[in-house]
């Protein structure tokens, strides 16, 4: 090849990622709404990175919230000590806050992962090969959509939180057994979603096509039918980042999730519910915690949609 | 029949099991198509050509099967039966000696490649060893003149080069191949296989080429997609080219450069090709022989002119009586298709036919040679 046609090459490929990226950020710009959620997923990160400079750890697991643990003392409104007050057994509600943030981003990515490479792999097995697979794949999932999921999941729970797992995600049993909880009862979605798009994808000629010029069935999943299939599972899959942290923090609301002093948003508000009843004279035991999971599944959601603009082929050109 | 023919297909029954019965699309069909030249595949529509076409590659849409039946492809000296080959070699076959043309070109490209990535896809599967050597050759004359650490990284590349032509699956290449920087070793074959893309664009008259390799599916014009599904197809000079009805969603002109692309490329690829169609003038233009179909029988096969002087089955001939000429009143078919779940008993044809005799109801004709290279499966003719 001569230097001059590749020059071409060089100075061509590039052009067009860069259009493209300029097109994306233009987009962006456009919806303030998806800014919103941008930043406010990045505001998230930040705390994220900047938690021990926040709230320096004090003792060896820093998920464990600090607290003098003196019963029977009422909670302290917000200081110079405590930035946002304290709650039950004076436990600091700025530092749960701020490692729950951790915890929550943790737990989202787990599920999330999870669920999404449970689903996407059984989707795509169900779809592509159909028959009797596709059959028992989907009438299982038709069962677990049957349940209400909620109660699904806290049945799960409680049953998982017997058993003795031979590896543990958060050191926790009772935290391992909710994450697993959550991805038993969430993969189904993702299932039924990319088998579907499977099935519209399948019938396609250009994967007639790939078949008739000898390309085999692992080389046409993943080279022509998931790469076609994957869009809305990635925004379904930033929608449920918010979600999922609000399942954990309901489970942990009724008991089921983390232990009682591990910085979780759902815990906190667990503890401040001895104080709603005295109307706003507590007003910080639950205001901080539930301002900190509003904001991050809107920022979520605001993310999803945002998602959906830019990279659904049908929104994005509109 | 004779050992020239690349193609044979014998007694193919195909059923598709449906909720509303068995639809019984293939009913004994023969056909045989000889070295270099053109077949055309005639009928309406839901008479089994794409059905027939398909099947040659072994690909069945899944409610069919095929329930008996020989199809024959000679591969140079050996002769190979589709049907009975296991999917490995199938995948060999499908593509490097016998490759396909979609009807509708823009849906036969995958909407997230470029031209470039499609057809290097194809190159790389089948060609995979002519451009490793190539890309061998090229490396070697760099390493030459580089110096430094650019000619330890040409020496790293050909020791990689060398490993995959002599042990393609060893650890070490599969390893590196999936870590992201690494794998860039194989651009050198990519870059070959795009000089190569190039040409092969530039055979098939598409005006500037260079580009066109950098384009999307959707910023091609119907006839630049066709081009560049034909240009899959022969990226690995198939001895068999199964053009499935390729002009049929394109005007007219675009449709006449096509067609004589296609003769054009017949003549320089040396390859046969079975073209399915329902445009008899498609075929008076392309085709070297013609094949009749009806209902999932082949009732008449024979050379064009012959053919379109002396139709001999009456379906034949009612279909050539029904083509719209100008001043003259429009002559149609009586009757109509039959259904495939409960088709006529005997010639599936008998109901429809103007010379029913006694016996068609009951026997289904045999496909006999009634003219030298001339068969007919009709009652008429015994």
């Amino acid at each position: 090849m001569s230097s001059k046609e590749e020059v071409k090459k060089s100075a061509k490929t590039p052009n067009l990622m860069v259009k493209e990226l300029k097109f994306t950020l233009k987009k962006m710009r456009d919806t303030p709404l998806s800014l919103i959620g941008l930043s406010l997923v990045i505001f998230f990160l930040l705390i994220c990175a900047l938690a021990p400079v926040l709230a320096p750890p004090k003792w060896y697991d820093p998920f464990r919230i600090p607290s003098t643990g003196t019963y029977g003392r009422e909670p302290e409104p917000p200081s110079a000590e405590h930035l946002f007050g304290t709650t039950s057994y004076q436990t600091d509600i700025f530092y749960g806050c701020i490692w729950g943030t951790i915890h929550a981003f943790r737990l989202g990515l787990v599920i999330v992962i999870t669920s999404v490479v449970v689903g996407l792999a059984l989707g795509l097995i169900a779809g592509y090969y159909g028959g009797i697979v596709d059959e028992i794949l989907m009438r299982f999932t038709d069962i677990i959509f049957a349940f209400p999921s909620l109660i699904l999941i806290m049945a799960l729970v409680v049953a998982l939180q017997t058993v003795t797992l031979p590896f543990t995600l958060t050191g926790y049993t009772r935290l391992d057994a909710c994450i697993i909880g959550i991805v038993l009862v969430g993969w189904p979605g993702y299932t039924r979603l990319i088998r579907g798009e499977v099935l519209r994808v399948k019938t396609e000629d250009y994967v007639e096509a790939a078949k008739a010029s000898g390309a085999s069935d692992l080389r046409i999943i993943f080279k022509h039918i998931l790469p076609n299939t994957i869009y809305p599972v990635i925004i379904v899959a930033s929608l449920d980042f918010g979600t999922i942290v609000l399942l954990a923090a309901a489970l942990s609301f009724l008991g089921l999730g983390a232990p009682g002093d591990y910085a979780d948003w759902g815990q906190l508000i667990y503890h401040s519910m001895d104080w709603v009843s005295s109307g706003l004279r507590y007003w910080w035991t639950y205001t901080f915690p539930g301002l900190f999971i509003m904001l991050f599944c809107l920022g979520w959601n605001l993310l999803g949609d945002a998602f959906r603009d830019i990279l659904d082929p049908l929104y994005r050109r509109k | 029949m004779a050992s020239e023919n690349i193609l044979e297909i014998e007694n193919l029954y195909l059923n598709f099991y449906t909720y509303d019965g068995i639809v019984k699309a293939l009913d004994g069909v023969n056909l045989s198509l000889k070295n270099g030249e053109v077949l055309g595949l005639v009928g309406e529509t839901g008479c089994g050509k794409s059905v027939t076409s398909l099947s040659t590659l072994a690909m069945v849409i899944t409610p069919g099967i095929i329930e008996s039946g020989k199809i024959e492809f000679s591969m140079g000296k050996r002769k190979v039966d589709i049907l009975n080959l296991r999917e490995r070699d199938l995948l060999k076959i499908r593509g490097r000696n016998i490759s396909m043309i979609f009807q509708e070109p823009r849906a036969a490209l995958n909407p997230i490649y470029t031209v470039e990535n499609q057809v290097t896809e194809v190159f790389l599967h089948h060609r995979k060893e002519e451009l490793i050597k190539a890309s061998l050759a090229e490396l070697e004359d760099a390493a030459k003149k580089a110096t430094g650490l650019k000619r330890s990284i040409y020496k790293f590349y050909i020791s990689l080069y060398k490993g995959m032509l002599n042990n393609p699956k060893s650890l070490r290449l599969r390893f590196i191949s999936k870590i992201p920087i690494l794998k860039r070793f194989q651009n050198r074959m990519k870059k070959v296989a795009r000089k190569d893309i190039v040409e092969l664009l530039k055979v098939l008259r598409i005006s500037d080429p260079e580009r066109v390799v950098d384009m999307y599916p959707h910023e091609l014009s119907g006839g630049m997609a066709q081009r560049v599904v034909i240009a899959m197809a022969l990226a690995c000079n198939p001895l068999l080219l199964i053009a499935d009805e390729p002009t049929t969603n394109l005007d007219v002109t675009v449709q006449a450069q096509i067609l004589q692309l296609i003769r054009e490329l017949m003549k320089k690829f040396k390859s046969s090709i079975l073209y399915v169609t329902h445009d008899l003038g498609v075929v008076a233009q392309v085709c070297d022989r013609v094949a009749v179909m009806y209902a999932g029988n082949v009732v008449e096969m024979g050379d064009v002119m012959t053919f379109f002087k002396k139709p001999l089955h009456p379906y034949a001939q009612s279909l050539l009586e029904s083509i719209p000429r100008p001043n003259e009143e429009f002559v149609s078919i009586p009757g109509t298709v039959p259904s495939l779940v409960n088709p006529p008993t005997g010639c599936r044809f008998h109901d429809r036919c103007r010379y029913t005799l006694e016996i068609c109801p009951r026997v289904k004709p045999k496909f006999v040679e009634v003219e030298k290279d001339h068969y007919v499966a009709c009652h008429l003719y015994r």
